[in-house]
């Protein structure tokens, strides 16, 4: 962990004349949250090891817009895209990789008819390639015999039908992973999508995040797995709520895949 | 007077294919009140869906004992019905079982023999989904908007079902000539025992009477379909056609805002330039829904479509938390609504008079649709491709972008993003302080 992260901005690549192999999108979350930035740099960790050549964009990324398109104000999400599109294009970017579900299913699915068409991919689906190509292997195993649920992002899951990517690199931890009763395709919410991350949530007799966290801690795992910055804290509030947070640890698949080989 | 019966039957069929038809013209004239959609691609994918979700019913068995239970009495409906065939011929022609006459003895008993296997088998699946509604009480049925009509439509659909079935068993075990036979009474032959001591006179009324009541009956249920839940068994097959092919987590892109925007962020744009010859038809009435007439016409088959099974509802993270959100409300609503605004244009003579009321606020609040997490679990569930998130979200386009109605912390996120380009209030400038942190 004391190795310095080496992150070089789009700029920087322009500056030098070159092209990076990705951009990694970081997100808003990934960027401002102090839990999200452990997973930030964790998956950096990662592409480091890897020798990825990547760029990030830094001060000249913007929000998506993928909340405020939810939450149904299209002029905003519109606004943001088109500003992004702009400089993607500019940068003539090909291929990005996010560790954010939502930022992943907007660029992918929504910029294309606003001029904006690129390879999108999720980071465990990028870290997977990674692995496949050998460019990443994994040989400490810290994690070897971990009980590991997977908690099914709704942005990579049923929006995006990507389901085995996440699980193929846990299994590559050789952890033992167990299934929620909902998983994949009917995998419950984590109660923070659609802009609810933002507001409080309208009156009922349980929050969701409790109630996807109970799922969770049926299959009796030492660590719940995500692969999304909100998913993550609502799932961490959930242990909280069941008052098993120092039992029960919620991890983005990045973090233990970094944590695993000790990066 | 030889010919009365037949001509009769004649009415009686001519009726009760009218009234269906006259309902149909109506039906498909309050879905044409939506927008207009494009959804004239990918027709093989189109095509392939519904051969498989519909026809193929590959989504009910998910849930395997509802299912598989589906599974025998829309076998049994559609293959038992090739008797009305039958029927519909000897009404009209004065004929007695022309299939007889037309097929060897060998084939046409088998046929009818596994119509009478598959009367049995419909006759126990309904006895069960009747439990499962009334006594097992599931949950999915009891939700608060299952009250009143839709719980009594649900059961007086299985009754239909256990009469016709009933009454198609009595008529053949009272047929003299067709137990004869002795070929295709495989479950018949047991009842015609009970009937054992009536004489034939007797025993040839209970028999037209059943082959009357059974063909009526039809027509009754068939011209019930309109005002029921149960449109699904015609509606399921050009839903699941016209069903959204893009990625669940794809959402449109409203066409009008992009022309605002590009405008706005066009440097070359004329903030005072008159609007282009004919541009000002363009401009959408209004942004979002508010209304049924907002939403495009494959949101409103989706609202006749649906069977209010609540599949969607039972899987919906809102829901299953308390809160008011039922997707399977949303979908009952579009249509109560839509019905309205039909029978107000009915009775205006085609033309629709402003009733003062809405879909929003009148049928669907803003709680509900602001308990949504847009997670596509209730896309995900709904075994016949309806969409119910794409009409939540449609209205909450209206509540944004026309009425400025979001909840209070949406709109500070709202203007974070539009101050520093994040949903909070951080300097864009601060977007690569992790790295050092």
């Amino acid at each position: 962990m004391s190795n310095e992260l080496k992150v070089t901005t789009m700029q920087q690549f322009m500056a030098e004349g070159r092209e990076p192999e990705i951009l990694f999108w970081v997100g808003s979350a990934g960027s401002y949250d102090d839990r999200a930035k452990k997973i930030t740099k964790a998956f950096v960790r990662i592409l480091n090891k890897a020798n990825v050549d990547f760029a990030v964009l830094g001060s000249e990324e913007s929000c998506t817009g993928d909340v405020a398109k939810r939450a149904g104000n299209e002029f905003l999400f519109q606004m943001q895209a088109m500003m992004n599109i702009e400089i993607l294009n500019a940068y003539n970017i090909k291929r990005i990789v996010t560790c954010d579900p939502h930022s992943f299913n907007t660029i992918k699915n929504e910029y294309p008819s606003l001029g904006g068409q690129y390879d999108v991919l999720h980071h465990t689906q990028f870290i997977k390639e990674l692995l496949d190509a050998k460019r990443l292997s994994l040989t400490e195993k810290t994690f070897k015999g971990k009980r590991i649920t997977f908690h099914d992002p709704c942005y990579l899951g049923r929006a995006n039908t990507i389901y085995d990517a996440p699980r193929d690199i846990l299994k590559a931890t050789d952890a033992n992973i167990l299934e929620m009763k909902r998983h994949k395709s009917t995998a419950l919410c984590c109660g923070a999508g659609g802009a609810q991350m933002f507001k409080e949530p309208e009156k009922g007799d349980m929050d969701v995040n409790v109630l996807r966290t109970k799922d969770a801690l049926e299959t009796n795992p030492n660590i719940i797995a995500t692969g999304c910055p909100y998913c993550n804290t609502m799932m961490t509030d959930g242990i909280k709520a069941h008052e098993r947070e120092g039992e029960v640890q919620v991890m983005d698949v990045a973090e233990i895949i970094a944590d695993s080989e000790a990066l | 007077m030889e010919y009365l019966p037949n001509i009769l039957f004649a009415i009686i069929l001519i009726a009760g294919i009218g009234y269906f038809a006259k309902n149909v013209k109506k039906l498909i004239r309050n879905i044409k009140l939506g927008q207009d959609v494009n959804v004239s691609d990918n027709k093989n994918q189109r095509w392939k869906n519904m051969a498989m979700i519909a026809l193929g019913q590959s989504k009910m068995v998910k849930r395997p004992i509802a299912g598989f239970l589906h599974i025998v009495v829309y076998v049994g409906f559609v293959i038992i019905n090739l008797e009305v065939l039958e029927i519909i011929i000897d009404g009209l022609f004065g004929t007695h079982r022309i299939g007889l006459k037309i097929l060897s003895e060998s084939v046409y008993g088998f046929l009818i023999g596994s119509f009478e296997i598959l009367a049995v088998l419909v006759l126990v699946a309904v006895i069960v989904f009747w439990l499962r509604r009334n006594v097992i009480k599931l949950k999915r049925f009891l939700s608060s908007e299952m009250k009143g009509w839709p719980k009594s439509d649900g059961n007086i659909i299985l009754y239909f079902e256990v009469v016709l079935m009933c009454l198609f068993l009595t008529m053949n075990a009272t047929d003299t000539s067709f137990q004869a036979l002795d070929s295709g009474n495989i479950i018949s032959q047991f009842i015609a025992h009970w009937f054992n001591g009536f004489s034939e006179g007797t025993l040839h009324i209970i028999e037209r009477a059943a082959w009357w009541l059974h063909i009526v009956g039809i027509l009754i249920f068939l011209n019930y379909l309109y005002f029921s839940k149960h449109l699904h068994i015609l509606l399921a097959f050009p839903n699941t056609y016209y069903g959204k092919l893009t990625p669940k987590g794809q959402f449109t892109n409203l066409e009008s805002v992009t022309n605002e925007v590009k405008l706005m962020m066009d440097p070359n744009a004329d903030p005072f330039a008159a609007p282009p010859e004919g541009a000002e038809a363009a401009v959408p009435a209004k942004f979002g829904a508010s209304d049924v007439q907002d939403l495009n016409w494959v949101q409103l088959l989706n609202a006749y479509t649906c069977t209010e099974c609540g599949r969607c509802t039972s899987s919906c993270p809102a829901n299953l938390t308390g809160k008011k959100l039922s997707p399977r409300k949303i979908m009952m609503d579009t249509r109560d609504r839509l019905e309205e605004v039909g029978k107000n244009i009915d009775a205006n003579g085609g033309e629709f008079k402003d009733d003062g009321k809405q879909l929003l606020g009148d049928y669907i609040t803003n709680e509900e649709l602001w308990a949504c997490t847009t997670c596509n679990a209730c896309v995900e569930a709904c075994p016949v491709s309806i969409d119910p998130l794409s009409i939540i979200l449609e209205m909450r386009r209206y509540l944004v972008m026309e009425q400025s109605a979001a909840p209070m912390e949406l709109n500070n996120m709202m203007t974070n993003i539009e101050n520093n380009g994040a949903p909070w209030p951080y300097n864009q400038m601060d977007r690569l302080n992790w790295v050092n942190e």
